[in-house]
C-alpha cells in the first residue's frame, strides 16, 4: 500500500474519532440548549467530555492490548479479555477497593487502583501462559485464559460477600461503566497511552521477527525471551489501566486488531497504531449506543461491546477468517 | 505620600475581611458531620434536594421537607405527591447528568453509592448515610434536621415508638416469643438480630431463630431453618409459592399450620426500609401475627 493511502486512511479514522467525540459531547441524558448555562456548561466540560475522552482512551488501550496480544501469541484470538489479564485487572481493582475506604476517592486511590489493576493483569496474563505451558498451542492458551478468567471472577465474588458495601461499586465494574470517567481518570489512561504506544513502537520490529516463526527469531541473536516479558508488560499495562477506570470491556480488543487487518496490509507498526484507533472507535461508539438507546436510562457498555463484539467474532468465525491452531 | 498611606490602607481591608469573615461565620448556619466523618457545611436551609434512598427520601418527607425534593432515586415512591418528580436511576446507575441538571443545593445517598466522589468533584454538597440499625435511623433524623433547618425529628422519632409499643400490646402472651422467621429476599438473607427489622422482632417479643452472631442479614443455609422449626414465617408475597416447594420445608410447624405472612408489595416497602414508617412497619407484623394464630387456633 503506497504512502499516501495510508495517511489517508489514518486521516480518516482520526476524523471518525473526533466526530463521535463530539457527538458525545452533544447526546446524554438529554440534549444541550443553546446558549449554554451554568449547568449546561458543567454537563459538557465536566461529564461528557470527560466520559468521551475516557471511553475512547479506554477503548484505544485495549485495542492496542489485543494487538500486541494477538501478534505476541501469533494467535487470532487472543484477547486482554479471553487472556484472563482483564479479569486479573479486575480483581486487583477489588483488592485496592476493599483495602481502601469506600467513598474516598483522591489521586492517591486512584494511582492504587490503577497500580493493582496493573499487577493483576500481568499476574492473569503470566498464570493464564504458566497453565497452558506456553503459547505454542492457540487452544490450549486460550482455554487456560478463560479457566483462569473464571477463578479471578469467583475471587472477586468472594471480596463482595466479605464486603457486601463494596457490592455496588465492584459490580459496575464487572458490566464495564463509561459513566463516571473523571478527568483525572483521564490523565492516567492518557500517559499509559503514551508509554504503551512508544514502547510497542520501539518493540515492533520484534514483533515482525516473531511472526517469521520462532526459530528464525532465534537466529538473529534477538534477547526473544526478555522482550517477550517486556511486551507482557506492556499488554498488562494496557489492559489493568482500561479495566481500573472503565471495568470489565469485553471484545474490543479482540475486535479492533481484526477491523484494521486489511487497511494496514501486514505492516506491524501500522497494525498497533490503527487497532489502538479502531479500539477507541468501537468503545465511544458502544458508549455512545449504551446512552442514547433507552435515553435517558442507560445500559452498561460493557453488554453493548459483549453483543456486537461477540456477533462479529462469529461472524469472522464462519467466514473462516480465524484459523486456530490446535 | 502614597507610600505611606499604602500600609495603613491595607491594614483597614485586612481589618474589614476579617470581620466580614467573623459575620460571615456568624450567618453561616449550620455544619453536620454524615457518616463517613465528612463535615458538610451549608450556609443556609437546602431549597432543591435531590435523593438517591428511598429510606432517606420517606426521612425528609417526615420532617416536612417535601415540597425542596427536586429528584429521587428510582424505588423511592412514597409518598405519593413524588410521582411526577424526575426519577434519577438506581443504586448503580445513579444518572450523573440528570442530577447535575436538577442544580441540586443537597444530594443525600447512600454511604456505599459510587457516584458520591463524582457528585463532589462537581462542588455538589453530599451527605451520605449509613442505616442499618433503628439508631441509626434516628440519628439520621436528627442530622437532616440540623441540615434542613426543620424541628421534627424529636416528634417523628417519639411517634415510631409510640407505634411500636402499641404494635406490642396488640400480641397476647401466647403470640410473644413465637419462633419466627423473616426472609429478606429469596437467596435466602434472613433478617439478622441486629438489623432494624431483627430489632422490631426483638421489640415484638418475638424469638428470632437467627442467632445474634451472624449479623444483621447473613445468606443462610434453607435446612437451617428447618432444623430451627419456625412457628411463624414472614416474607414478600411474591417468593411464597417457591418457598412453599422447598425440599423439606413442608414439615417446618410454620408452613404445615400455615402461619406465614406474605406481605404485600406496598407492605413489604414499608416493612424492608429504616425509615420513618418503622413503626408502620411494627404495627403490620404484629397485625399479621394477630391474624395468623387467630385463624390457626
Amino acid at each position: 500500500m503506497p504512502k499516501h493511502q495510508f495517511s489517508q486512511k489514518l486521516m480518516a479514522l482520526l476524523a471518525l474519532s473526533l466526530m463521535l467525540i463530539a457527538l458525545g459531547c452533544v447526546f446524554g441524558s438529554t440534549g444541550i440548549d443553546w446558549p449554554f448555562t451554568e449547568v449546561d456548561r458543567t454537563i459538557l466540560y465536566e461529564i461528557r467530555l470527560p466520559r468521551s475522552i475516557g471511553a475512547y482512551l479506554a477503548g484505544a488501550l485495549l485495542g492496542l492490548a489485543g494487538a500486541i496480544a494477538q501478534s505476541l501469541f501469533r494467535n487470532p484470538l487472543a484477547d486482554p479479555y479471553l487472556l484472563g489479564s482483564a479479569s486479573g485487572g479486575l480483581l486487583g481493582v477489588g483488592i485496592i477497593l476493599c483495602l481502601s475506604s469506600v467513598g474516598e476517592h483522591s489521586l492517591v486511590t486512584l494511582i492504587g487502583i490503577n497500580g493493582g489493576a496493573f499487577a493483576g493483569a500481568l499476574l492473569g496474563v503470566l498464570a493464564a501462559l504458566l497453565l497452558a505451558g506456553g503459547y505454542k498451542s492457540s487452544l490450549r492458551l486460550l482455554l487456560s485464559g478463560v479457566v483462569i478468567g473464571v477463578i479471578f471472577s469467583a475471587a472477586n465474588s468472594l471480596l463482595t460477600f466479605v464486603r457486601p458495601d463494596l457490592y455496588q461499586s465492584l459490580q459496575s465494574f464487572m458490566l464495564g461503566n463509561t459513566s463516571l470517567i473523571t478527568w483525572n481518570a483521564n490523565l492516567m489512561m492518557g500517559l499509559a497511552l503514551v508509554i504503551c504506544i512508544l514502547l510497542t513502537l520501539l518493540l515492533s520490529p520484534v514483533l515482525s521477527v516473531l511472526s517469521l516463526g520462532e526459530n528464525t527469531a532465534r537466529t538473529l541473536g534477538l534477547p526473544l525471551d526478555q522482550l517477550r516479558l517486556l511486551l507482557i508488560a506492556v499488554l498488562a499495562l494496557a489492559t489493568g489501566f482500561a479495566v481500573a477506570q472503565t471495568g470489565l470491556i469485553a471484545f474490543v480488543g479482540l475486535a479492533a486488531p481484526h477491523l484494521v487487518r486489511h487497511i494496514s496490509g501486514g505492516r506491524q507498526r501500522v497494525q498497533l497504531i490503527l487497532s489502538s484507533i479502531a479500539g477507541g472507535i468501537l468503545l465511544l461508539g458502544s458508549d455512545l449506543l449504551a446512552k442514547t438507546i433507552f435515553a435517558p436510562l442507560e445500559i452498561p457498555v460493557g453488554i453493548v461491546t459483549a453483543v456486537l463484539g461477540g456477533s462479529y467474532l462469529l461472524f469472522l468465525l464462519r467466514r473462516g477468517q480465524i484459523g486456530i491452531r490446535k | 505620600m502614597k507610600l505611606t498611606t499604602l500600609p495603613y490602607s491595607s491594614l483597614k481591608i485586612c481589618l474589614g475581611i476579617v470581620l466580614c469573615g467573623f459575620f460571615g461565620l456568624t450567618i453561616a448556619a449550620v455544619e453536620v458531620i454524615d457518616d463517613r466523618g465528612k463535615t458538610i457545611s451549608l450556609s443556609s436551609p437546602p431549597q432543591r434536594i435531590v435523593s438517591l434512598l428511598p429510606s432517606l427520601t420517606e426521612s425528609i418527607c417526615a420532617l416536612g421537607k417535601c415540597k425542596h425534593l427536586v429528584g429521587v432515586d428510582r424505588f423511592s415512591n412514597w409518598p405519593l405527591s413524588l410521582q411526577n418528580l424526575p426519577k434519577l436511576g438506581g443504586m448503580s446507575d445513579s444518572n450523573l447528568e440528570a442530577i447535575v441538571q436538577l442544580k441540586p443545593d443537597l444530594v443525600v445517598v447512600d454511604k456505599s453509592s459510587s457516584i458520591i466522589s463524582r457528585l463532589e468533584d462537581l462542588r455538589i454538597p453530599v451527605m451520605a448515610f449509613e442505616i442499618k440499625t433503628m439508631a441509626d435511623e434516628e440519628r439520621t433524623l436528627k442530622k437532616l434536621d440540623l441540615a434542613l433547618g426543620s424541628k421534627e425529628s424529636g416528634r417523628v422519632w417519639n411517634q415510631i415508638q409510640a407505634e411500636i409499643t402499641r404494635a406490642n400490646k396488640q400480641l397476647d402472651g401466647s403470640q410473644k416469643n413465637m419462633r419466627v422467621y423473616f426472609e429478606v429476599n429469596a437467596a435466602p438473607y434472613a433478617a439478622g438480630r441486629s438489623s432494624f427489622i431483627g430489632e422490631l422482632l426483638t421489640r415484638l417479643e418475638l424469638h428470632n431463630i437467627i442467632p445474634e452472631s451472624l449479623g444483621p442479614f447473613p445468606k443462610i443455609n434453607p435446612e437451617f431453618v428447618v432444623q430451627a422449626k419456625p412457628q411463624m414465617i414472614m416474607l414478600s408475597e411474591t417468593s411464597l409459592a417457591d418457598m412453599k416447594k422447598r425440599p423439606g420445608w413442608a414439615d417446618i410447624p410454620a408452613i404445615k399450620e400455615n402461619r406465614i405472612c406474605a406481605f404485600k408489595k406496598e407492605q413489604s416497602d414499608v416493612i424492608v426500609r429504616p425509615g420513618p414508617r418503622m413503626g408502620e412497619a411494627a404495627l403490620i407484623l404484629s397485625q399479621c401475627i394477630a391474624e395468623k394464630s387467630l385463624s390457626s387456633k
